[in-house]
């Protein structure tokens, strides 16, 4: 991923601010919508995009689109996901977003609709937005309007080492929980690694109990107990407490508690390296397994997260979500257009092909070549329920408390039930 | 204004010409305008960035610190001191007090004596002795983010080079998580705070040693002191107001140390090397609890204020009372 460094300008321009008083931003950031006197219009463009191949893809779709619109100039801005979002929080205190940046949907999008940020896309989307995949566009979809397009739909699942599976005996991936930690163990006793984890960044620790509740309380209860605000119900102990199993068998790469994600000693790297077996990680895992360290090539298999035995839920249904992108309010009609762009079936083609995304455009789904792609699109179809990152879809303030308690959790200082009592009543304090 | 002003006062100069005196004293009058005016017009871009971004982002947050506010707008939400009670029931930012008195008492106890001992030796004739001080003061030229990704890679379990060295000198299995590990990540972490700093308090030091003249360590000498009495009733006594500013930036760097943990571990694993700082990062922009956050970053400020105050009341003044030429209270 390049120079670690570079991603943390957005940290130090937020410790920067920070320093000040956080507050120091209120008042800054003036109003223009970015149109010259010469009549071209420049929009801001901010998105998530730091790793090849897509940085590459996304950087000449700005370019065709330019070509295709000479009074349009495109600025990109990337960042790094945790800076990115640090940087937003910044942003959304000034009172004034880029006029197209990338979201996730949800309670962190629905915060900023409710600040009177975000553009409703309602009505200037709906000529071409309707023919978009239904479940791609479901978390943008807050009170019946639209408020961002997506360009990725996905889901987490682990992502496995074929060969280290084969060489610790495990023939089939495991269906259940209980093959799994037999897996785990076989994996162990030959001295390979299982499970690579970025500890530091605390949301990938977060998939593990997300999914373990879906599997035990089902993925109903998971969504009633948000609604309810009470996350204490048996099932998501239940959770903790398999996770908890799983930890006690020491599974993790060592030093995990200080790992990141997408760094050259980091998590993805871990797997792509052949360090650790297995991660369990979103639709993009292969791509930064690549960019990070050296990719597995065919070696790299995928599989659901297996269904616990006595749970409620099936192994069918899905957690994930994708990635979109939305339009400060008042931004130009050019970003419209550009979206459209982005949506178009020419578009969603050179995505799935190049950066092996998930189509959002169903014709495009034919572009897909990747075996493990393929298998995740199979499951997405097949998908009897469908929950998104609990960080993205509950209120900031809960999904860090989630984050937080379930690293707690896997660090050893929480019980399970202090997990769903902290959740629970960080969410009551929310309304 | 200004200018016309002046052109008055210039034009009734012209027309009725006052007796010498009234000429010197109206000169000094307007000198005294002219000089009052210089001095705002210098002062006026600083005060209004000061009181722009320093003062009313301090108010602000101030008042921010009693609401429970989403960052949103302006904050309605008045909750009383909540923000503080509920501050000093928080296990973290328990926690984050006593890691950063811990950090105060690591520094004060190993870092600056380190950087007294190495600023001694530097200051004795010695061969490349211009080359040793610029190599110690390097790091601190460093920026905190780099010296953060830096060590990271240093100190990565089994690949780093801190772990490569250890077992070069047969030291294997010596080295641990380092960052990884609670129980070691705040020794970890004020092993690199003091790879970045001692440098710059050695530098401090060594400008206070030449400051002191070399007949009182002569004098000392022909009375028959040992190096170490030398040391201990000439140097040090002399090199005290150095300390005490070297022992005064320690303490508030501690208190406001952010950068380097967030690269290094973001305060984790498990909160063990979170600070005030990261805290208050991590409730302001991670959780958009922006009125906590802002009680977080007042209470910060408290302490650096009480401290400060409290430091220069009772520790400075010594100084400002001509303390280095009389040496009183030597150590009493």
């Amino acid at each position: 991923m390049g120079d670690p460094a570079l991603s943390r300008r957005g940290f130090l321009a937020a410790s920067a601010a920070a320093g000040l008083g956080m507050t120091a931003l209120s008042g800054c950031g003036g109003d223009s919508d970015g149109e010259s006197s010469d009549g071209t219009t420049t929009i801001e463009w901010w998105n998530i995009s730091t790793t090849e191949p897509a940085k590459g893809v996304w950087a000449g779709l700005a370019k065709k689109f330019e070509g295709q619109n000479p009074k349009v100039k495109i600025k990109i801005v990337q960042l790094e996901n945790d800076a990115y979002k640090s940087k937003m929080t910044a942003l959304i205190a000034s009172g004034k977003l880029p006029d197209i940046f990338h979201t996730w949907g949800g309670g962190v999008l629905k915060q900023q609709v409710d600040a009177g940020l975000v553009e409703d896309l309602t009505d200037k989307t709906k000529p071409w937005a309707d023919g978009l995949l239904e479940v791609a566009k479901e978390p943008y979809l807050l009170d019946d309007k639209v408020y961002g397009i997506p360009f990725d739909i996905g889901m987490i699942g682990f992502w496995y080492n074929k060969a280290l599976f084969k060489q610790a005996g495990i023939s089939e991936p495991p269906t259940t929980w209980g093959a799994f930690l037999e897996a785990v163990s076989k994996l162990k006793s030959k001295k390979i690694t299982p499970i690579a984890l970025a500890g530091k960044e605390k949301w990938p620790g977060m998939y593990y109990w997300a999914y373990l509740a879906m599997r035990t309380a089902g993925a109903e209860a998971v969504q009633k107990a948000s609604d309810d605000k009470d996350f204490t119900g048996a099932g998501f102990v239940e959770a903790g407490a398999h996770l908890k199993t799983l930890v006690d068998l020491q599974p993790f790469q060592k030093g995990f508690l200080n790992a990141a994600y997408s760094t050259p000693t980091g998590q993805a790297a871990a797997v792509g390296n052949g360090k650790a077996a297995m991660e369990l990680m979103g639709q993009w895992a292969p791509a930064v397994q690549a960019d990070s360290g050296k990719g597995l090539g065919d070696d790299l298999g995928f599989f659901p997260f297996p269904a616990v035995e006595g749970g409620k839920g099936a192994i069918t249904e899905v957690f994930g979500g994708g990635g979109g992108h939305a339009l400060r309010r008042g931004a130009p009609q050019a970003a419209v257009d550009f979206l459209k762009f982005f949506a178009s079936e020419a578009t969603d083609l050179e995505l799935v092909k190049k950066t092996g995304v998930i189509p959002v455009v169903p014709n495009a789904e034919s572009a897909i070549t990747d075996p493990n792609i393929k298998a995740v699109q199979a499951q997405l179809n097949a998908a009897t329920g469908f929950q998104l990152y609990l960080d993205q879809a509950y209120a900031p303030a809960v999904g860090q408390e989630v984050n937080d308690s379930v690293a707690a959790l896997i660090a050893g200082s929480k019980s399970p039930e202090q997990v769903t009592q902290s959740i629970t009543q960080i969410a009551k304090e929310e309304q | 204004m200004t200018s016309t002003f002046l052109a008055d006062k210039r034009s009734g100069q012209g027309t009725d010409l006052p007796p010498p005196e009234k000429v010197r004293a109206r000169g000094r009058a307007r000198r005294r305008v002219l000089h009052w005016l210089t001095a705002v017009a210098f002062q006026v871009p600083a005060l209004v960035l000061f009181i722009g971004l320093v003062m009313l982002p301090m108010v602000f947050a101030l008042y921010a610190a009693f609401f429970r506010w989403g960052g949103f707008g302006m904050p309605s939400d008045y909750v009383g001191t909540d923000n503080f009670t509920d501050l000093f029931d928080n296990p973290v930012f328990l926690g984050d007090l006593w890691r950063c008195l811990v950090l105060v008492v690591l520094s004060l106890v190993f870092q600056l004596p380190f950087a007294l001992a190495l600023a001694v030796a530097l200051n004795q004739k010695l061969r490349g002795r211009a080359v040793y001080r610029m190599l110690f003061f390097a790091p601190y030229v460093l920026s905190e983010a780099i010296t953060g990704v830096l060590f990271s890679m240093v100190f990565a379990p089994d690949d780093g080079l801190a772990d490569h060295l250890l077992g070069a000198v047969g030291l294997d299995g010596v080295g641990g998580l380092w960052f990884a590990d609670p129980s070691y990540v705040m020794a970890t972490l004020f092993l690199v705070m003091t790879w970045k700093y001692f440098g710059f308090h050695m530098m401090l030091y060594l400008a206070g040693l030449q400051s002191i003249p070399r007949e009182l360590t002569e004098a000392a000498l022909i009375d028959g002191a040992s190096p170490w009495q030398r040391f201990r009733n000439v140097t040090l006594p002399l090199l005290a107001p150095t300390l005490r500013i070297s022992v005064f930036l320690a303490v508030i760097g501690s208190i406001q140390l952010f950068d380097l943990v967030w690269v290094t571990t973001q305060g984790g694993p498990d909160h063990h090397s979170e600070t005030m700082a990261v805290t208050m990062f991590q409730y302001g922009f991670k959780r958009y609890q922006v009125g906590y956050a802002s009680a977080i970053s007042v209470v910060m400020f408290g302490i650096c204020l009480v401290f400060a105050l409290a430091y220069q009341r009772f520790v400075l003044r010594r100084d400002l009372e001509g303390a280095t030429t009389t040496m009183r209270g030597d150590g009493k």
